[in-house]
């Protein structure tokens, strides 16, 4: 198994939540203080170095108009850790590609980061999560359908070698693509996609590309997982290995128990700040209908009933959170393993909110030193 | 292409269509708005009275199937202009209420051949303010709370307990707000170019406003709408917020028939 540091570059200094009603899209960026920024983004760039240190890999993920994340082009940060670093694989999980309105610069940002690091990166795509859709600016409705148009394009203009082609489809219009630089990798970066809903899981299942899952636990997990591999299995797909799978999820080691929990409560703050109103966290045609029927009947879809009032325990049980001393947490992280049929790589969500620097540097320490060997045995590295 | 005409659904090549069909006579089609079709509106029964009522649902909106062809109002226009050019109906009789009236808008702009009159209700569809001003509030970056003040002269009415509601019932009212975005995401509930093409329209046309709308007033929005359709009346119609065919039906269905009849308003 191969484990990925990843952090939301969340600016955490914010007023009394009584004082505003979302976190996200509208909160008045006046809140942001930009010399405190230019510090966190220093600090989030040397925790990034020192995971590649203690051998880890490196992701980055974006976000927009929203203080739980303050990478709104995963494509300029990673820019800068790709001269940074040397030996991190550099996954961007991912640039939203159903928001943007341009996907042959998509091609171009990520070939660039690619040939800037000597082919470390790893192209992640997301849909976006459903707050994304007023600050990205665009329609929740038939976005799948527009995602997977952006991706053709985009792996055709890093495939493409022999001079421009053009481009006329449903969502996208494009003269003359012909990119420099193309990718340093052949035929391209590997490609991640997160995946919720069976039909997103059967899609990336088809294309074997890696599918990932965030803070889904244990039943979320092995749904979308098997979904992947049910859709091979019909196509009569050779059986995916275990670097396809990805789960991402909180995650601290201390040296003991209760410094492992002490150190999650802290990571808790990005779900226990989430104040996001209704009309951004179900925007129209966002979810499947059946899905919306059923929040309106009071359900919540997964885990996200245990997001709304968020307790260590719960999220621990259901493998939200892995947490406490290494022991514990291998065999918490063994337990999903085995609950989802195996999987090559852990996306650590290992900084948020006030865990501060020196904090997170310990929780890298210990689940580096302590808990990563033991996890290289489970499956093969990829 | 030929058209299967039943009770429920009908189908315009190729799309079909829910269907609400009421009373005899010259064709009324009745475009319905973000709200979609209540079979049970008192404002059918009482338009009935005066001819037969056609009230689609559109693609996307109650139980009318999404088409995948179909994404924008434009498509909505010319579709229901085929229905009318099928059957071959004459005289007919549009009303269009808020989204519905923008879709009416953009059907008389296009062609009136098959037009006697034309009814909008609240229309949305146009651009009169500057590029930073909406003339339309967004309802999709605002509490549901807030839309329902806006939009209604009493919030409490439209308040839905979705407890007391059946699964068809609240996938219907989920299938009705996927379907709004859809076809009014950008540009926001208008065509920048509709405004410019409204003067194409040659036939009798009637604009009725709720008297108490405070999702788009009849005083700006209802007013540039009229000044841009030669010879087009405004009326208001008191006791109604944006949706008068909900909260006055009685009222906006006998100002429809004076209208009818051949007088002014």
């Amino acid at each position: 198994m191969r484990a990925w540091f990843f952090s939301e570059n969340a600016y955490h200094l914010l007023p009394d939540p009584k004082e505003y009603d979302s976190i996200r899209v509208k909160l008045p960026n006046r809140y942001y203080d930009p010399k405190i920024g230019a510090d966190l983004y220093h600090r989030f760039i040397d925790e990034w170095q020192i995971a590649e240190d203690l051998g880890l890999e490196i992701m980055v993920n974006e976000h927009h108009q929203t203080a739980t994340n303050l990478n709104p082009s995963a494509a300029v940060v990673m820019g800068a850790l790709a001269r940074d670093t040397r030996k991190a694989r550099l996954l961007i999980l991912g640039n939203p590609i159903a928001n943007r309105r341009e996907p042959v610069r998509v091609a171009e940002e990520m070939a660039m980061v690619d040939v800037y690091s000597r082919g470390r990166l790893e192209c992640g795509f997301v849909r976006g999560v459903p707050y994304e859709i007023s600050a990205g600016n665009h329609r929740p409705t038939r976005m799948m359908e527009r995602f997977w148009e952006a991706h053709d394009l985009i792996v055709k203009a890093w495939t493409s070698h022999d001079g421009p082609f053009n481009w006329e489809g449903k969502y996208f219009h494009h003269r003359e693509v012909n990119i420099w630089p193309r990718p340093y990798q052949e035929p391209h970066p590997p490609i991640w996609i997160t995946a919720l809903s069976p039909q997103s899981a059967r899609d990336v299942g088809e294309r074997g590309y890696v599918v990932a899952c965030f803070l889904t636990g244990l039943d979320g997990t092995k749904a979308v997982f098997g979904h992947y591999r049910e859709r091979r299995a019909e196509l009569k797909l050779p059986t995916a290995a275990p670097d396809r799978f990805a789960y991402a999820a909180l995650v601290y080691v201390g040296e003991s128990d209760e410094a492992g929990y002490a150190g999650a409560r802290k990571l808790m703050w990005y779900l226990e700040s989430n104040k996001v109103p209704p009309q951004f966290t179900s925007p129209p045609g966002y979810h499947p209908t059946a899905t919306t029927v059923n929040t309106m009947k009071g359900g919540s879809p997964g885990n996200f009933r245990l997001f709304q009032n968020p307790a260590l325990g719960p999220l621990m049980e259901v493998g939200v959170v892995f947490a406490g001393n290494p022991d514990s947490v291998y065999g918490q992280i063994k337990k999903m393993y085995d609950h989802v049929g195996g999987f090559g790589h852990l996306l650590i969500m290992g900084q948020a909110g006030f865990l501060d620097h020196d904090e997170t540097v310990k929780g890298m320490q210990m689940f580096a030193r302590e808990v990563y060997p033991r996890l290289k045995e489970l499956g093969p590295r990829a | 292409m030929t058209s299967n005409l039943s009770e429920h659904r009908l189908r315009v090549r190729g799309v079909d269509l829910e269907v609400v069909e009421r009373g005899q006579g010259p064709t009324i089609l009745w475009l319905h708005g973000e709200e979609g079709v209540d079979p049970g509106c008192p404002v059918l029964d009482l338009m009935a009275a005066h001819g037969r009522v056609l009230a689609p649902s559109h693609p996307g909106f109650g139980h009318s199937p999404d088409a995948a062809a179909i994404d924008t109002i434009d498509d909505l226009a010319y579709l229901y202009l085929d229905l009318l050019a099928e059957h071959d109906r004459r005289e007919v009789v549009v009303i269009g209420c808020s989204l519905g009236g923008w879709i009416a808008a953009e059907m008389a702009v296009k062609c009136t051949d098959r037009l006697a009159r034309l009814v909008l209700v609240g229309p949305l569809g146009i651009k009169v303010g500057d590029r930073e001003t909406r003339d339309i509030p967004d309802i999709f970056a605002l509490h549901p709370d807030e839309v329902r003040r806006l939009l209604y002269r009493d919030p409490s009415r439209a308040t839905v307990d979705y407890a007391a509601l059946t699964d068809d019932q609240l996938t219907v009212l989920a299938r009705n707000r996927e379907a709004t975005a859809l076809y009014a995401w950008e540009p926001y509930f208008h065509n920048p170019k509709l405004r410019q093409r409204l003067h194409r329209i040659t036939v009798p046309t009637l604009l009725v406003w709720g008297a108490d709308d405070r999702f788009v007033g009849a005083g700006y929005y209802g007013a540039a709408y009229r000044d841009a359709i030669p010879g087009a009346r405004l009326l208001t119609i008191d006791g109604a917020g944006h949706f008068p065919h909900v909260e006055a039906p009685a009222a906006l269905a006998a100002c429809i028939r004076r209208f009818l009849d051949g007088h002014d308003g």
